[in-house]
């Protein structure tokens, strides 16, 4: 039997949720003083995802990077993948907020977008 | 020099500014124009590329450029005239604002209203008392941030954190997701000043520690940050012999809080609360100036953008209230007093003729209550008490008033918020 400690995050008290596993299943969840912090805990030990916000080279742009993120939610496991997969692409100027920058990132189904514009570089 | 005028002048162009003008504009003032003192619109939430913004405001997660952006659109959209590049230098009590830009020069605009929206900026390492050298490497959180976010340079490599606000556990993620070795935040405080998702997510996840109680006595290295040393405090916050840890690094970031800029509001006279650093202001979020409003964080400094918006908005609204000659006349007002647990509210008077039918105050706890409650006193009468399973500093809390609590207490003269514990 496996017994996982953790925060809950789902509102300031912040209760220590302690989850207790055989294999894959999970056995008890306790220490938490309301239904989301079941619902967090279970999440949390089974599949714990996470959306990676980061930044791009930009090519060509008044600016040199445009921020990003995955447009939903990835495997925890797999956010330094992602990091590194985000690190050695380069988008083009114009990119607009919105735009997708990568698709299916890292195999996880999931695309990297922009969250802010950057405009073409002046002409020289 | 030039001299022009304009019905609203909004000094800053970030999220507080934005929602501001946007309300003054809604509101039929056509005459509105934004002060920024950057190169674009948006102010810090550009650099803010983390998610959690929103949910308040749009009822989903926007990261903190995206959040900027719905506002730069709408602004857009009215047709908000601003000035980017633009450092305002000068308000005087007769609201006569003096501004300098590159393109126009020394301008000089009277201003029917003013709404101060300058935001804050971070306490740097010359206002902690740290010993040591001064070498490279000392950044504020917030330089950093803007150094890894918007520049793409990377401060450092091996990265201590003193102060655990939500910008150092945000850059403890940021460094590492970029290949830093954060070692360690460190907080005064027994407990974290940051949210507790920003510590799961950005300290838990990466096994970062977090030592509260602890703070850097001593910074090592010549050119370049080599080591801290960092100690154990006692209940008194000062350092306890013997505790003291040695940690090389080459960078040290400074999350350690942050002060709303109000030097161009003192000199238009504004009163200033010694507790938040910003304006003292009234129901309508004006100032001791008539015609001079606040918002954001230049006024007091919020947790969430989401209700900088929501105050910003109201200061917008009411500074065209004010230009358009609408504003019905305050008697004598009502004194909002910050009794045991909460440091300050915002407003601290209420002309309640102006309130309107709903007035949230807003306010920080002094310290950290599990199942207290948060009571509103009309002299001894408590007239609201709301129990709350936890208050932390770090978070800021509201209170509603309505006006019917008004109406129920004619000729008030007070009313006192307060925290209790049984």
């Amino acid at each position: 039997m496996n017994t996982v400690e953790l925060t809950c995050i789902g509102c300031p008290l912040g209760c220590n949720v302690t989850v207790k596993t055989e294999g894959e299943r999970i056995i008890s969840v306790s220490g938490n003083t309301c239904p989301r912090g079941e619902s967090y805990a279970r999440k949390e030990v089974t599949d714990p995802t996470r959306i990676v916000t980061t930044t791009m080279r930009v090519k060509g742009g008044a600016r040199s990077r445009v921020a990003c993120k995955t447009a939903s939610d990835i495997p925890k496991g797999k956010i330094f993948e992602v990091m590194r997969e985000i690190a050695s692409a380069q988008a083009e100027a114009p990119v607009r907020l919105g735009d997708v920058l990568i698709v299916n990132v890292a195999d996880t189904g999931v695309d990297v977008t922009a969250t802010s514009s950057v405009a073409a570089s002046d002409p020289q | 020099m030039t001299v022009t005028e304009h019905d609203i002048v909004v000094i800053g162009g970030g999220p507080a500014g934005l929602a501001a003008a946007i309300a003054a504009k809604k509101s039929g003032v056509n005459d509105v124009l934004i002060l920024e003192r950057g190169g674009e619109l948006g102010g810090i939430l550009n650099q803010c590329i983390h998610n959690g913004f929103g949910l308040h405001t749009f009822g989903e997660e926007l990261t903190g450029s995206e959040y900027a952006a719905r506002f730069i659109a709408e602004a857009e959209e009215l047709g908000i005239p601003y000035k980017l590049d633009t450092m305002a230098l000068d308000i005087t009590p007769e609201r006569v604002v003096t501004a300098v830009n590159r393109t126009d020069g020394v301008m000089t605009i009277k201003a029917g209203a003013v709404i101060l929206a300058m935001g804050c900026r971070e306490r740097p390492r010359g206002a902690l008392n740290i010993a040591g050298f001064r070498p490279a490497g000392i950044f504020s959180a917030g330089t950093a941030q803007r150094l890894v976010n918007i520049e793409g340079y990377m401060p450092g490599k091996e990265v201590v954190i003193l102060g655990s606000g939500d910008i150092g556990l945000i850059m403890a993620r940021r460094m590492t997701l970029e290949g830093a070795r954060v070692k360690l935040v460190a907080e005064l405080m027994p407990y974290s000043g940051g949210l507790k998702r920003n510590i799961v997510q950005c300290l838990d996840d990466f096994d970062i520690p977090l030592l509260l109680s602890h703070t850097v006595v001593d910074i090592e290295g010549k050119e370049r940050v080599t080591a801290v040393v960092v100690a154990e405090v006692d209940e008194n916050r000062r350092p306890i012999p013997g505790t003291e840890q040695r940690i090389s690094c080459d960078t040290l970031l400074l999350s350690c809080g942050l002060l709303p800029e109000n030097e161009l509001s003192q000199s238009a006279g504004v009163e200033l609360s010694p507790v938040t650093g910003g304006a003292v202001v009234n129901e309508s979020l004006e100032t001791s100036v008539g015609g001079v409003f606040a918002c954001g964080n230049v006024l007091h400094v919020h947790d969430l953008v989401d209700y900088v918006s929501e105050e910003a908005a109201l200061a917008g609204e009411n500074a065209a209230r004010y230009v358009r000659g609408e504003r019905c006349e305050g008697g004598e007002p009502i004194s909002l007093r910050a009794g045991n647990g909460v440091r300050y509210t915002v407003p601290s008077f209420i002309a309640p003729e102006r309130a309107g039918d709903k007035l949230t105050v807003r306010f920080r706890v002094a310290d950290v209550y599990k199942n207290a409650f948060v009571c509103v006193y009309c002299g001894d009468e408590c007239v609201q008490r709301r129990k709350k399973r936890v208050l932390a500093p770090g978070e800021m809390e509201q209170v509603v008033l309505t006006d019917r609590l008004f109406a129920e207490n004619p000729g008030l003269s007070e009313i006192t918020i307060k925290i209790e514990t049984a």
